[in-house]
């Protein structure tokens, strides 16, 4: 069984008695361990596939599997406990809180979860360390450079170890060396076995994963199975993206 | 996420905004301060009329008058005894519940205390047991009570209070002698030796008046020479003191067989029925039953025929609960607004809160704070402030008080009761709550991907 598995997602809105399609009949596996990404141009729906298969959003019509959960009908206090402990996301504009530390920001899934004090500093500080900045835990984000930032952010969502790490649009605030450098983050995190989804507009950003979907008008135009694209063993980059089949 | 963690964050945020948050509070802080300041008066209030009733004896004194035959024993009149020793005796037996009984007998109008031709404007010529020193709550301050000797050998002896010493030998401040033991004065004619000076009775509020005019003398003022009679104490309840001062007590015996008779030396027994009988109940909650078993007894020395009747100072006490009870209404409506008006602001300077920290509502909700987590925490942000305004408020009261006591130091001194700190305390946290509840549902409530796209 797949850790995500969606079948014939809707999402419907109503805006001014005109209904909006966000996504229509959408369905998706994901497999733990992949580093996938979701492509496309904005208003194509990928925000909202991101929203529902992150458990900020519920389905119109169709089921979701999450580790084994449905959750497409779950209450909101139960997706924020999904969010908490299955899921970790990280945010185009960072998205710290300000007033918090480092330390604090990255402990406060931990925090909403009800860990224990030394067990939220211990695991704290194995999150910065995986990020490279156990040394900056009593700075304030606004002390940090935007890489940084994002390195903490990044910290913060694999802190409470989820299932699934959700990034939308990660470099989308950084230049092009930073930005690489939390690609990289990202590369080695799957390496090591998580499970990475990444949203963006750019396909020279997707180009890093092996498997990329692209979503139009709510549907997946593009659908790359790694293992038949031979993906899953060369390194992703070096393909460009245009040379995959339509 | 637990209590404390959302405490320290409450904290965080109103360190963060100071200035608003020190003024949101001072609506609590007045609230508070003016509800601890109000109930210290009224408490200040009760205190001077509560001093008032002990001094008079306290409610559990009860005073046995002499009554007029009920109508259907008109025809047993000339059997009825009146109020005699024999009742004390009786009550002093056969009644457990009564703690103290002392006798009266007084000459009425007729009693006049001179000496070399000076007499007070009015004196409260008592005979009496020497008991009556605790019944009354008398204080000597020279000399000495009269004793059951003094009684039994019905001596010319007397003890009297500063009223009556300061007509008969002038006040000590004005010149007079302070202490008159050993002297004598005439009662009705009769040479009688002082042995004992009672203190000097007044209300707490007398004393500081007369404290602050001896630092600062009162100027002479123009005009005739004039007393300014009865009513120149302050308070309504100087009547008691002017009393308590003005008494002469004799020993009942020396005035039933000295005064009574009239000096007149002739050999009849003069009338033994005594003024009125003062009886002391053990205990204010068995006043009812105390008062059953008084009159039982004394139904029996009395054959039954009812002369007498009971005169409690419940209707003076329930006087003064009335009397408190509306004034802490008033004061509490006007502190209950002003708390109203505090929570008002809160509630508005929370909801400007959220509005700026939408996004991060938004945040906390995306890694997983619930519904409950964010309400919580608003919440008690609120409660913070009110209760942190409402401890300021506490230690703004002491200073009013203090204030208040300074501007106008003749009145009853306020006093700040732990009761009404906790009340003001607790009050002042419910007002966090509830100014807190529609701000945290507000927040609580927000949709996460709409607060993550606020800007």
């Amino acid at each position: 069984m797949a850790l995500v598995e969606l079948r014939n997602v809707s999402k419907i809105y109503h805006l001014g008695g005109e209904e909006i399609r966000a996504l229509d009949d959408l369905s998706l596996d994901i497999e733990s361990g992949e580093f996938i990404s979701i492509i496309g141009p904005s208003g194509s729906g990928k925000s909202t596939l991101m929203h529902i298969l992150g458990c900020l959003d519920s389905p119109t019509k169709g089921t979701i599997q999450l580790d084994g959960t449905m959750i497409h009908n779950a209450s909101p206090t139960e997706l924020a406990r999904i969010r908490n402990q299955k899921i970790g996301f990280v945010f185009q504009f960072f998205n710290l809180l300000p007033r918090l530390s480092v330390m604090q920001n990255v402990e406060l899934p931990m925090v909403y979860a009800g860990a224990g004090s030394r067990e939220r500093h211990e695991r704290v500080m194995a999150a910065l360390k995986l990020v490279g900045l156990e040394n900056r835990s009593k700075h304030r984000p606004m002390q940090l450079s935007g890489g940084q930032q994002q390195r903490v952010a990044s910290a913060r969502a694999l802190v409470n170890n989820p299932r699934i790490v959700f990034a939308d649009e990660p470099t989308g605030n950084l230049d092009s060396n930073t930005g690489e450098a939390i690609l990289d983050l990202f590369r080695t995190l799957s390496t090591q076995g998580r499970t990475i989804a990444l949203v963006t507009h750019d396909p020279e950003i997707a180009a890093v994963t092996p498997r990329r979907i692209e979503i139009r008008d709510g549907k997946i135009a593009i659908k790359v199975d790694p293992k038949l694209a031979g993906l899953d063993r060369v390194p992703a980059r070096v393909i460009p993206a245009e040379s995959l089949p339509d | 996420m637990n209590f404390f963690n959302s405490i320290s964050i409450g904290f965080k945020e109103i360190w963060a905004h100071k200035f608003r948050s020190a003024l949101t509070m001072l609506g609590i802080v007045l609230g508070v301060s003016s509800l601890v300041a109000m109930s210290a008066l009224v408490k200040g209030m009760e205190n001077g009329m509560k001093e008032a009733l002990v001094a008079i004896g306290g409610l559990e004194k009860v005073r046995v008058d002499e009554q007029d035959i009920p109508a259907a024993q008109r025809h047993l009149a000339d059997q009825a005894t009146g109020l005699t020793v024999r009742d004390v005796y009786a009550l002093q037996r056969s009644a457990p519940l009564i703690k103290l009984v002392t006798p009266e007998m007084r000459l009425g109008r007729f009693a006049t205390v001179t000496r070399g031709g000076k007499s007070p404007d009015w004196a409260n010529i008592i005979g009496t047991w020497p008991t009556a020193i605790e019944m009354n709550q008398h204080e000597i301050q020279h000399g000495r009570m009269f004793n059951e000797l003094d009684d039994e050998l019905a001596r010319n002896v007397c003890v009297i209070g500063t009223g009556v010493r300061d007509q008969l030998f002038g006040a000590p401040d004005k010149g007079g002698k302070e202490n008159v033991v050993g002297e004598t004065v005439q009662i009705n004619g009769q040479p009688f030796h002082i042995i004992g000076v009672f203190q000097r009775y007044e209300s707490e509020l007398d004393r500081k008046i007369r404290e602050m005019e001896k630092d600062q003398p009162k100027e002479e003022t123009g005009g005739v020479q004039r007393r300014r009679g009865w009513g120149s104490g302050r308070g309504n309840n100087s009547w008691v003191y002017n009393m308590k001062n003005n008494t002469v007590y004799t020993p009942l015996n020396t005035m039933w067989l000295k005064l009574k008779s009239g000096g007149s030396g002739t050999n009849t027994v003069p009338d033994p029925r005594l003024s009125t009988m003062n009886i002391k109940v053990a205990d204010i909650e068995v006043l009812e039953p105390a008062l059953q078993q008084a009159r039982n007894v004394m139904m029996h020395t009395h054959h039954g025929i009812e002369d007498f009747s009971f005169q409690t100072q419940e209707n003076w006490s329930e006087g003064i609960t009335q009397a408190i009870r509306n004034q802490r209404m008033s004061g509490g409506f006007i502190s209950a607004i002003s708390l109203l008006v505090g929570g008002i602001g809160i509630m508005n300077i929370m909801l400007a809160s959220i509005t700026e920290r939408i996004r991060e509502i938004g945040i906390r909700k995306a890694i997983g704070a619930t519904f409950a987590n964010v309400f919580i925490q608003i919440l008690v942000e609120s409660v913070v402030i009110a209760a942190l305004g409402g401890v300021l408020g506490l230690a703004a009261s002491q200073g009013i008080v203090q204030l208040l006591t300074l501007l106008s130091p003749t009145e009853n001194t306020p006093i700040i009761t732990v009761p009404a700190m906790l009340l003001a305390l607790g009050l002042s946290a419910c007002v966090g709550i509830l100014a807190g509840l529609i701000p945290a549902f507000k927040a609580a409530r927000l949709d996460p991907i709409q607060a993550l796209r606020y800007e």
